[in-house]
């Protein structure tokens, strides 16, 4: 294998916390931040005798999951019981689903979907050092207030091809839970967690390499980053003509360093069988009916919709549909001036995250209002490109009101025969033998006089009007 | 039927310590159940769906409508081990 | 009053209270001192005083409960030493139903752990004993309520069937259990073994106060999924007679080895008894009733393998203080839990085990589906089948302990309707060597008040004399 060049194969694992009232098989209400172990009942923490009823609410979100993804949408679907003991999992199983799932196949983006299944989340384990109890004896801490918690988890096939296009993707699933209303989808928080499965396999061939799975990655930096040095790690291994071991990992953003889970790789048997205390959920058309009402505008929609209704150059558009943020903040834009030309909005906005990074528009200094102020001053002149990008750097430093800014600094465009006309001949007179050359029909030395009336103007006027008005004085067609 | 090796690894799965003392008479009984059990094979079974619940439920599902939790000292109260509002365990390791 | 408040039977004293002629807390106080003189070893708890019994259809006839039922604040160790001291926040439905209707709590009754078991000798509490031979077993896993009931010390019983620990210990007691049709009663709070095979029932000295009882019972809830609502009220019986019904008997299963003599005999009597009352009786097959046991003894451990993972010495029960969580964990349920109960979670982890399932786990269901339907073609030609509950009278403390295989063998006849889910009951036919011998009569699902009917009018042709045991322990 050595000598061929490997392409990584990617596929991800997505657990989404789904935004319902109560728990998955209870009727807690799901918290974020509670004092510990002040969100339990019988069923949650495994009393003996506690039976779990599954939430319709997380069954018609999975539903809603299923149709944006376009997902083929079981009729009958069963829970499993998934057999491991863990202190985290309070009944020694987790109710999951295995050879029914809710949904089947499907696709977002240029990536297809494997499956979609509905789940309950594990407890909390802190860890808490010395027990106290034995000596030299480790302990941690179990919290039940996530236990329960719905869950959807969505498998990709493994059809990624970077580690780029990984989180390029997330972000478009990310955006897709969003807009569906069925998730908070904060990976800090935990609600959107990612597993990647991780393979290389010499470029052109279809052969699928041992894969490691990537576990538990909590930022879009975090993925990207763990999959690159997973990616790196498996080539270093393949390049040096030894085979990778299929295994847990784990990346720890602060040393970028790559480590298995498992000390001993436990051989895993799950025991799955039927659910015995969960009947089979029957997908009444009433039920399809309603999750279908509550789809709202998704991706691809709003992507076609800004290209077609608004003009949208493609690019813009796709930057905007797969990141609904974005997308939102940008009709906030064009909302606080109707007159503005939406193209010019979408490069102002794009302009403004470029200096974001990952902080979200929305969440930054510079308000929709703002914004959509700066992008009429250029499209009426008063303001020039350069101007205009020195009034972005300072709203996205302390906020304000661009008007304000450009008055206070006098960065308002020079421009008009009557104002830049004196200044063209000035710094035409300065340089008569640029002038000659000009005169002569070589325009090389144009920048040089451009050049200088920036400097007079303080970079306020419009390199397009200088040149026009150079051509005017010299009698140049 | 079921040697020494598999009932340890099912004794592991099970999470149930079997003692030096117990592994041979443990592996003769249960030798001698799963004996009785495969009796099942003489049965014809081509074609026949397993059942996995009896009986007809359709309408199973909850409302999303929260109920009371318990008290977080009731939920303790039986805990074999306690610390700061908590489960206390032995951590699990290799992690 | 009070000397003869023994005699009277659940629905009797009811009606004396409602009448004015028995005082309730006399009642209560009559009952709890037999409890609290138990030599049966039947009670694992006994109420203290009368917890201010809620007025309604029963009268305040005090009620012992399977200590697998969750009752809040009050012991419930399911037989465990697991669960030795755990007393749970909340209270099942089922006691929380018939606590509703007006039966308080009397006691907490002794039962095999988890309820595995056809003798009572699997408790952590010690065996139960016979009130008809303090030397012979009275049957399992509801041992202790059956004993309880039959011995006087209560005047009526929950329990809980899986595989029959309902009706093998009512007919070795000589006494009136019934198995639901599975659905009909919550399960919710029943500490669970084989969750799709658990019902939970009444045992009573008579047919009318299993009727009474079980009309409290039924009901859907909203916190067991699998629960249903019965489709019709529950009636008292009042037939005396089997006029133009059809009652079956699978002759190759009831002529089989193992049966007793004396048992066979007081079977053939009580068909005798029927056909004098107008019934008719045919014959039928079960042919796959050889194998029912079999897919038992596989499904009921694996689900029960997966039940029990939850008694892991982290949030309630018994810990085994380790270092280290496996060694804990482990360490935890090897002295939990008891030798039977280990050997089912053995059993049920392995079939459920990659490479297995399909031979254990996926075989045992579809054989349960042809045993349905084989219930279910029966029952297209008669109307119930019947057959002897047990294929013994009661057994010696001590005598099958050694062999668990023949103790699963208690369970022969009452296995099929566990796994096609069908109601059935089990009344007293009469004696054999001095022990009682128990005939059951199934029917489809739902049929509860037609099973009550016919179990009624033998009884009353039969005339089983059962004062013999609750007169004295
Ligand atoms: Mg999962
Ligand atoms: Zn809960």
């Amino acid at each position: 294998m050595a000598g061929a060049e490997l392409e990584p194969v990617i596929g991800l694992e997505i657990h989404v916390q789904l935004r319902t009232a109560t728990k998955m098989f209870c009727g807690c209400a799901l918290g974020f931040g509670e004092p510990p172990n002040t969100r339990t009942c019988p069923v949650c923490l495994g009393l003996p005798g506690a039976l779990p009823v599954a939430n319709a609410e997380a069954i018609h979100y999975g539903l809603m999951i299923g149709m944006a993804l376009e997902s083929e949408l079981a009729p009958i679907s069963t829970f499993h019981r998934k057999n491991y003991f863990y202190p985290d999992l309070p009944k020694g199983y987790q109710i999951s689903q295995f050879d029914l799932p809710l949904c089947s196949g499907g696709k977002l983006g240029e990536v297809n979907i494997h499956r979609v299944h509905i789940e309950e989340d594990a407890a909390k384990l802190n860890h808490a050092g010395a027990s106290g109890r034995i000596e030299g004896a480790d302990s941690s801490i179990v919290d039940f207030n996530r236990g329960g918690t719905p869950l959807a988890e969505i498998v990709t096939e493994p059809e990624l091809g970077s580690a780029e296009q990984a989180g390029e993707w997330l972000r478009l699933l990310r955006t897709t839970l969003r807009t569906l209303g069925v998730s908070d989808v904060n990976m800090e928080e935990g609600s959107l967690r990612c597993d990647a499965n991780i393979s290389l396999r010499p470029v052109g061939t279809d052969q699928l390499g041992t894969k490691t799975e990537l576990k538990n990655m909590n930022s879009f930096r975090f993925i990207e980053r763990g999959i690159r040095a997973e990616v790196d790690r498996q080539r270093a291994i393949i390049e040096a003509g030894e085979t990778v071991t299929q295994e847990t990992l784990h990346f720890d953003p602060k040393s970028e360093s790559i480590t298995s889970l498992r000390s001993k790789e436990e051989a895993h048997d799950y025991r799955y069988f039927p659910e015995p205390d969960l009947p089979p959920v029957m997908i009444t058309g009433e039920m399809l009916a309603r999750a279908s009402a509550a789809l709202p505008e998704l991706p691809a929609a709003r992507e076609l919709r800004y290209i077609e209704a608004l003009s949208l150059s493609p690019e813009s558009a796709r930057l905007f549909a797969w990141r609904a943020e974005l997308a939102d903040y940008f009709d906030a834009v064009c909302a606080a001036d109707k007159s503005l030309d939406r193209q010019l909005a979408a490069n102002w906005v794009t302009e403004l995250q470029g200096r974001l990074g990952e902080e979200e528009a929305e969440d930054s200094k510079v308000t929709a209002a703002a914004l959509a102020q700066l992008a009429a001053m250029v499209a009426s002149s008063q303001i020039n490109q350069g101007g205009a990008k020195q009034v972005l750097d300072q709203l996205v430093a302390a906020g304000g009101d661009p008007a304000a800014i450009v008055a206070d600094q006098g960065l308002e465009a020079v421009g008009g025969a009557d104002e830049l006309a004196p200044i063209v001949a000035a710094a035409l007179e300065a340089n008569p033998e640029l002038t000659e050359r000009l005169r002569g029909g070589d325009m090389k030395p144009i920048g040089v006089i451009i050049g200088e009336v920036m400097k007079q103007t303080r970079g306020r006027a419009d390199g397009k009007e200088v040149t026009a008005l150079v051509r005017e004085q010299l009698g140049l067609s | 039927m079921i040697d020494r090796d598999e009932l340890l690894h099912v004794a592991r799965l099970a999470r149930l310590a079997l003692h030096e003392d117990e592994l041979e008479t443990t592996a003769a009984e249960l030798s001698s159940i799963l004996g009785h059990v495969a009796a099942i094979d003489q049965l014809d079974l081509d074609g026949v769906e397993p059942t996995a619940h009896i009986g007809d439920v359709s309408d199973s599902l909850r409302a999303d409508q929260p109920r009371p939790s318990l008290a977080r000292e009731v939920a303790l109260a039986p805990a074999p081990a306690v610390r700061d509002d908590g489960f206390l365990v032995p951590s699990p390791q290799g992690e | 009053m009070a000397s003869d408040i023994g005699a009277l039977s659940a629905a009797a004293a009811a009606a004396a209270i409602a009448d004015g002629g028995l005082a309730r807390d006399e009642l209560f106080e009559h009952y709890r001192a037999r409890a609290a003189a138990d030599q049966l070893n039947a009670f694992t708890w006994v109420a203290e005083a009368e917890p201010g019994a809620v007025d309604g259809p029963l009268g305040g006839v005090p009620l012992a409960v399977k200590d697998l039922f969750c009752t809040e604040g009050i012991p419930s160790q399911a037989g465990s030493k697991i669960l030795a001291g755990y007393c749970p926040p909340y209270t099942a439905t089922a006691v929380a139903n018939l606590e509703a209707a007006g039966a308080p709590l009397l006691g907490k009754t002794n039962q095999d752990e988890f309820a595995m078991g056809s003798s009572n000798e699997n408790s952590a509490y010690g065996p139960v004993l016979n009130p008809w031979d303090h030397g012979r077993v009275p049957g399992g896993s509801s041992g202790g309520s059956a004993a309880a009931v039959a011995g006087g010390l209560a005047p009526w019983a929950l329990g809980t069937d899986t595989g029959g620990s309902i009706r093998q210990p009512a007919a070795l007691c000589g006494i009136v259990g019934l198995k639901p049709t599975y659905g009909a009663v919550s399960r919710y709070g029943m500490i669970a073994f084989a969750s799709s095979l658990d019902s939970a029932g009444p045992l009573t000295r008579d047919v009318t106060d299993a009727a009474l009882c079980y009309r409290h019972l039924v009901g859907r809830d909203s916190a067991d999924a699998t629960s249903v609502a019965f489709p019709e009220p529950i009636e008292i019986p009042s037939s005396e007679r089997l006029d133009g019904v059809k009652l079956a008997v699978p002759t190759a299963l009831v002529e089989g080895e193992g049966i007793e003599p004396g048992v066979r005999a007081s079977f053939e009597a009580a068909l005798e008894t029927a056909r004098g009352l107008g019934a008719t009786i045919i014959s039928c097959e079960i042919p796959s009733a050889p194998y029912a046991l079999s897919a038992y003894y596989v499904i009921a451990p694996a689900e029960a393998s997966s039940n029990l993972s939850r008694f892991d010495g982290v949030r309630y029960g018994l810990r085994v203080e380790q270092a280290h969580l496996d060694e804990m964990y482990t360490e935890t349920r090897h002295d939990g839990f008891g030798a039977e109960v280990k050997r089912r979670i053995l059993i049920g982890t392995y079939a459920l085990s990659s490479g297995y399932y399909d031979a254990y786990y996926g075989r045992a269901q579809r054989v349960r589906t042809v045993v349905a339907q084989d219930l279910a073609s029966i029952f297209e030609q008669a109307d119930m089948i019947v057959t002897p509950t047990s294929p013994t009278v009661a057994f010696g403390l001590g005598e099958r302990t050694a062999d668990p295989l023949s103790m699963y063998l208690s369970d022969l006849f009452t296995i099929p309707m566990s796994l096609a889910g069908t109601p059935a009951i089990s009344i007293p036919s009469g004696l054999s060597e001095g022990l009682p011998v128990g005939l059951q009569i199934c029917g489809p699902a739902f049929s509860e008040n037609r099973i009550l009917s016919a179990a009624h009018a033998l009884e009353q042709a039969i005339g089983f004399d059962g004062s013999v045991t609750w007169g004295s322990d």
